[in-house]
């Protein structure tokens, strides 16, 4: 096991390093000059020269990125070109609150998706289960950015129920959460419908059964526990989804979140943060899939480590 | 909506003898004074404020905001583009007009509790100039004595900058500049103490200390910014509010709803445009919104250098088959239609000038003459916000119906303003980075954008555009220093954007006016709240109506 | 990267090679998979009949469209859906917007299928050091945010629909390799590749003879439910501004522009947005029902 461990990790720090290389190229390759949107309109040629050499602009692909990966491998992310501070600064300010956004997004699909599973698989072929297999199969197949406007429009706007937007209490997390858990509540539900299905199959539930214990103290006090456990221990691989929801859910509902700062910074070409926000997602994305990958075969003993 | 017709603008460029600064426009002085001090506001902005340094700061959010951290020599009359004395209690001009010599009010502190002396101005100046602090705003000062030293690097102080006694500047020009005085009341001229600068060094944006009517008590980076009075501010009677919260990462149509609910005071990007259509007759808000000019055109720049839009007749050709009056209907008539390349409030704005009128056909038969009667293909390039490629996608249908296929370009900010320095762009529609003015001159408008030196690589002139002549005509009409000639001068400008009319590098589509909500709780003349230099409004005049 | 993939992602069991007309009948038995194969029919056939079926140019502006302050018509009895925020008609707009949704979301998804095989069944096949360095390289896709990447990439060409599919494809095409990956492996090491080995056969051979057509099941599946998610990444990606061009309309472009609006005339945003679902449900739906048909075996998909 610590081998493994090791080896993995081994592989994740490999990984976020060839993660940097790839950022860092692309980036380079954007046709945008970073000194010319410092300096601004009003500049002239030798102010813009001056903050390109400044920033190292002009120095060759190769000594840029070493300057990058130095600087980074001593916590340095470097200073946003056009907000004016520590990178890590303004990602550290606005962490917590995506972080938050995927917690809550996390309980809406388990809440939303388990309880669809196990009614589904509880009702098995019945109208009830079909009807929330499509609904499962809708939550998947929705845009987020239309979930999330029509959310907002019909819970905020209208009905009133929720703020439009922003940020501070539970009820401002609640329709920016539910947009982002939706997609996942989907493949929730389908996964936990099978996973109820196996264990309603499984022997020591016949024998339950038939020792005559009731209906409902077999699925909750035996069914579901064991159908929940393969379906939670990959919940980190949830995160490379919601790394790529947050960009459009946090702009919707103005939510600020390192995807707000994501899509503003791509769109004026503020190279620092886009590779600092990327590498910390990567992070994240690595994080998450580790400690499924970990925690799986503890849980569920078929499932081998490779 | 009220109108307001900004005050004295035909004296923008008089050099006005000193008028205090609490002094306003008539109009409103009696609210003003009476109101009693106390209360808060709270704004909202959609983009974070990147700094609040003044040598930096140059964004939406961030000027207004800087203007009421920081003080300069010179500064403006609330809501109009005339200029006043601010630090300066006066000045004098030398004879050959080279010399401005600045004396200052005594007993002006910044934040910190020093007192502001002649040494910081100087300072200040030389901070702004230097390569290492990266302003954007150095190229403004090009005409003090010592300034080229100074931006290459060989010199680290401002030769034309001496100070005379803790109260007295003087400033040497190297040549004679009509513009001086609009520059020293630019932010980027805003006094800072040296001792704050170097205590934070790069992060002195978010740390600002300055002198101004408020100072910053709070920042929480991607959410809110408090502000606070200044107790010991040096103008009597101002600011009235105590507090000013900016609440950052509000979209435009979530600020005005918190504003109908009485959440907010002032959404400071404005009203979005659907909403728009909504309160302007509604009787409950139709009363919150206040109407003003910009110092802004929105244009589409013509690559003088891209066959065949180098051929006059086919840059007149695109001027006239674009239907102005429907892309203002398209942004919900919140603009006026625009013939030249400055502002109707503008100095130097020719009132009776006709423009190339809108003329199918006269195109068509334009571009016959000019030997392209088929039409061409071509590029337009765009800022991917809305609703700039709305408005690209009417410009491509105006073009399609004279034979001109123009594709569309959508990219984001820093993409598009690359392609139009590089010139690889032989149409840019400038929305979204339409030229607003830094200073209420007519010169503003024309070098870095129709002037050679903006031409080169990289610069923001995107139609290449360069005629030497009427460089020559602009440094003329820029050393008319005399206040008797301002009417001249101003002819002179006007002279020279006609001519520019006549080559046509650009077609000037329309000019945005500007609309601001204020909620009913508070108060303050109308025009500070469609300030055309303290943009979007000017903090230090207003005052909370509940507190009265 | 993840040693394990969720349930719908996990490798099938080879199947016996696959028989159009029988998978068919067995299709037509599902009430989903026949919803999804219509819904897919009625958008293909109004997409590739746009001209005769849209009542307008698409590209239109029409002076009443708007009202005289710029607002949208609501749906009325010359514009069944209402105009745009040009005064162009929805419905044409949309109809014409399915070719693009649907052919980039075919095409971004048939070169992702393609990129991920290619990488997938060499790795897999091959194994030793290209495997290893090929699936190292995937697990690196595979831990960029998706949309970042889009974005990033996307902005570095100049758009058109053929960048944007490209785009997406370079997105998408992770998921199919690692699959393939697995699949490809564990049937080379069954013994008869190995005697097929040893009697002299070529690689190419062996690859095409005998492990291909056990893919094609997989490789089918994904080259279905796969355009779901490139439908979802092409109109997100036009939501952001940064998808096909003005004025070539794309559901996602539909949303963008309209968006400011959707407070008085939310039309423009709920009708495109559901077109976009339908869209991607049907597509989500065949190739779920594909997957129960040609692999019944596999863990889960029980009926």
């Amino acid at each position: 096991m610590t081998g493994y461990l090791a080896r993995r990790l081994g592989q994740a720090v490999l990984i976020l390093f060839g993660i940097t290389v790839i950022t860092f190229v692309l980036l380079y390759l954007l046709p945008a000059d970073p000194a010319r949107q410092i300096a601004g309109r009003s500049a002239t040629a030798q102010t813009v020269e001056n903050i390109r050499t400044q920033l190292g602009l002009n120095l060759p692909l190769w000594e840029q990125y070493w300057r990058y990966l130095t600087n980074l491998l001593q916590g340095n992310l470097g200073r946003s070109y056009l907000q004016k501070t520590e990178v890590s600064a303004l990602i550290a300010s606005r962490l917590p609150a995506s972080l938050l956004l995927m917690a809550g997004a996390i309980v809406c699909e388990l809440v939303i998706g388990l309880s669809m599973g196990v009614l589904a698989a509880v009702k098995r072929g019945k109208f009830t289960d079909n009807a929330l297999m499509v609904l499962s199969f809708i939550g998947v197949s929705a845009p987020q950015f239309v979930i999330a406007i029509l959310l907002l429009y019909v819970f905020a706007v209208q009905l009133g129920w929720f703020p439009i937007g922003g940020y501070g209490t539970f009820q401002h997390l609640v329709l920016p959460a539910l947009t982002l858990g939706l997609l996942g509540a989907g493949w929730y539900a389908r996964m936990m419908r099978s996973s109820m299905l196996d264990v309603l199959r499984a022997d020591y539930i016949r024998t339950a059964q038939s020792k005559g214990i009731s209906g409902a103290k077999v699925l909750f006090r035996h069914a579901i526990p064991n159908a929940i456990l393969p379906i939670v221990a990959m919940i980190g691989i949830d995160i490379g989804m919601f790394m790529s929801g947050i960009v459009v859910v946090e702009s919707v509902f103005g939510w600020p979140g390192i995807g707000q700062l994501a899509w503003q910074a791509i769109q004026r070409i503020d190279i620092p943060i886009i590779m600092g926000v990327t590498l910390v997602s990567a992070a994240a994305i690595v994080v998450g899939n580790l400690v499924a990958d970990l925690v799986a075969p503890l849980i569920d003993p078929r499932i081998k480590l490779r | 909506m009220r109108n307001l017709l900004l005050n004295g603008v035909a004296l923008a460029t008089l050099l006005a003898a000193g008028i205090p600064a609490t002094v306003l426009p008539a109009i409103a002085q009696d609210d003003f004074l009476a109101a009693k001090q106390g209360g808060s506001m709270i704004v909202t902005y959609k983009d974070d404020v990147s700094t609040l340094d003044p040598a930096i700061g140059y964004d939406w959010q961030n000027w207004s905001m800087i203007k009421s951290l920081f003080d300069g020599l010179m500064d403006y009359e609330p809501g109009t583009s005339t200029l006043t004395k601010d630090l300066a209690e006066n000045y004098t001009i030398s004879d050959d007009g080279l010399t401005y010599t600045f004396t200052l009010h005594k007993g002006v502190k910044f934040s910190n509790g020093r007192e502001l002396t002649a040494d910081d101005v100087k300072y200040s100046l030389e901070r702004v100039t230097n390569p290492a602090t990266q302003s954007p705003g150095a190229g403004f000062f090009g005409s003090i004595d010592g300034f080229a030293a100074m931006a290459d690097g060989s010199a680290t102080s401002l030769s034309g900058v001496t100070v005379v006694d803790p109260y007295t500047v003087a400033i040497k020009l190297s040549r004679p500049d009509a513009t001086f005085l609009h520059v020293m009341a630019i932010n980027f001229a805003s006094v800072v103490p040296k001792e704050a600068v170097e205590e934070f060094g790069a992060d002195f944006g978010k740390h600002p200390v300055g002198s101004g009517a408020f100072t910053l008590a709070d920042w929480t980076l991607g959410q809110k910014l408090v502000f606070q009075r200044n107790p010991d501010y040096w103008k009597a009677g101002i600011p009235k509010l105590d507090t000013i919260t900016f609440e950052i990462g509000q979209e435009p149509t979530v600020a005005l709803l918190r504003l109908q609910s009485g959440e907010v005071d002032i959404p400071g990007d404005g009203i979005p445009p659907a909403q728009f259509l909504q309160v302007k007759d509604d009787p409950v808000y139709k009363p919150m919104i206040i109407e003003g000019g910009q110092l802004q055109t929105g244009y589409i720049t013509i690559n003088v250098n891209t066959p065949p839009l180098d051929k006059v007749e086919v840059r007149k050709a695109i001027n006239m088959a674009i239907n102005k009056a429907r892309i203002v209907q398209i942004i919900n008539g919140r603009a006026l239609v625009a013939n030249q390349p400055l502002p109707p409030s503008m100095p130097g704005y020719t009132k009776d000038y006709a423009g190339i009128p809108y003329d199918v056909e006269g195109a068509k038969k334009l571009l016959a003459d000019a030997g392209v009667p088929d039409g061409f293909t071509t590029e337009l390039y765009v800022y991917n916000v809305d609703p700039n490629p709305r408005i690209a996608q009417a410009i491509q249908q105006d073009l399609k119906a004279i034979g001109i296929t123009a594709e569309i370009k959508a990219l984001a900010q820093a993409n598009v303003i690359e392609a139009g320095g590089a010139g690889t762009a032989p149409l840019v529609w400038s929305g979204g980075m339409g030229w607003i003015a830094d200073f209420p001159d007519p010169s503003n408008f024309y070098g870095p954008i129709l002037g050679c030196a903006g031409a080169g690589d990289g610069g923001w002139n995107w139609a290449k555009y360069c005629n030497e002549a009427l460089d020559k005509d602009a440094v003329a009409a820029d050393s008319m220093i005399d206040p008797a000639k301002a009417a001249d001068r101003e002819k002179a400008w006007s002279d020279i954007y006609m001519k520019v009319m006549d080559d046509a590098p650009w077609v000037p589509v329309f000019n945005e006016q500007r609309f601001t909500m204020k909620s009913d709780r508070i108060g303050g003349p109308d025009a500070i709240f469609v300030d055309p230099v303290h943009v979007p409004v000017n903090y230090d005049y207003v005052f909370a109506k509940d507190v009265q | 990267m993840s040693a394990i993939a969720p349930d719908l992602g996990s490798p099938m069991a080879p199947a016996r090679p696959v028989q159009a007309r029988s998978v068919l009948a067995r299709l037509l038995r599902r009430p989903q998979a026949v919803f999804g194969l219509v819904v897919i029919a009625i958008i293909a056939l109004a997409a590739i009949a746009a001209p005769l079926v849209a009542p307008y140019d698409p590209q239109q502006q029409f002076f009443e469209g708007l009202t005289l302050e710029g607002a949208p018509l609501a749906p009325d009895g010359q514009f069944w859906f209402g105009t745009d925020l040009l005064g162009r008609d929805l419905l044409s707009r949309l109809i014409f917007g399915a070719q693009t949704s649907l052919v980039i979301g075919v095409v971004a998804n048939g070169i992702a299928v393609f990129i991920g095989a290619l990488v997938g069944i060499t790795a897999g096949y091959f194994r030793g050091w290209i495997g290893t360095v090929l699936m190292r390289f995937t697990d690196l896709m595979m831990s960029f945010p998706a949309l970042l990447l889009a974005i990033v990439l996307a902005a570095i060409f100049k758009p058109s629909l053929w960048i944007v599919a490209l785009v997406i494809a370079m997105v998408n095409w992770v998921q199919v390799a690692r699959i393939l990956y697995t699949e490809t492996r564990s049937l080379s090491e069954r013994e008869f590749i190995e005697a097929e080995r040893s009697l002299g056969a070529g690689s190419g051979l062996i690859l095409w003879r005998h492990i291909l057509p056990h893919l094609t099941s997989t490789i089918i599946v994904w080259a279905t439910l796969g355009i779901s998610t490139t439908v979802l990444l092409e109109a997100t990606l036009s939501f952001l501004g940064i998808g096909v061009q003005p004025p070539t309309p794309s559901w996602g472009n539909i949303i963008f522009e309209n968006q400011t609006y959707f407070t008085t005339a939310p039309w423009l945003v709920f009708i495109p947005g559901a077109a976009i679902l339908l869209l991607s449900l049907a597509f989500n739906l065949l190739g779920d029902a594909l997957r129960d048909i040609l692999d019944p075996t596999q863990r889960g998909r029980g009926e």
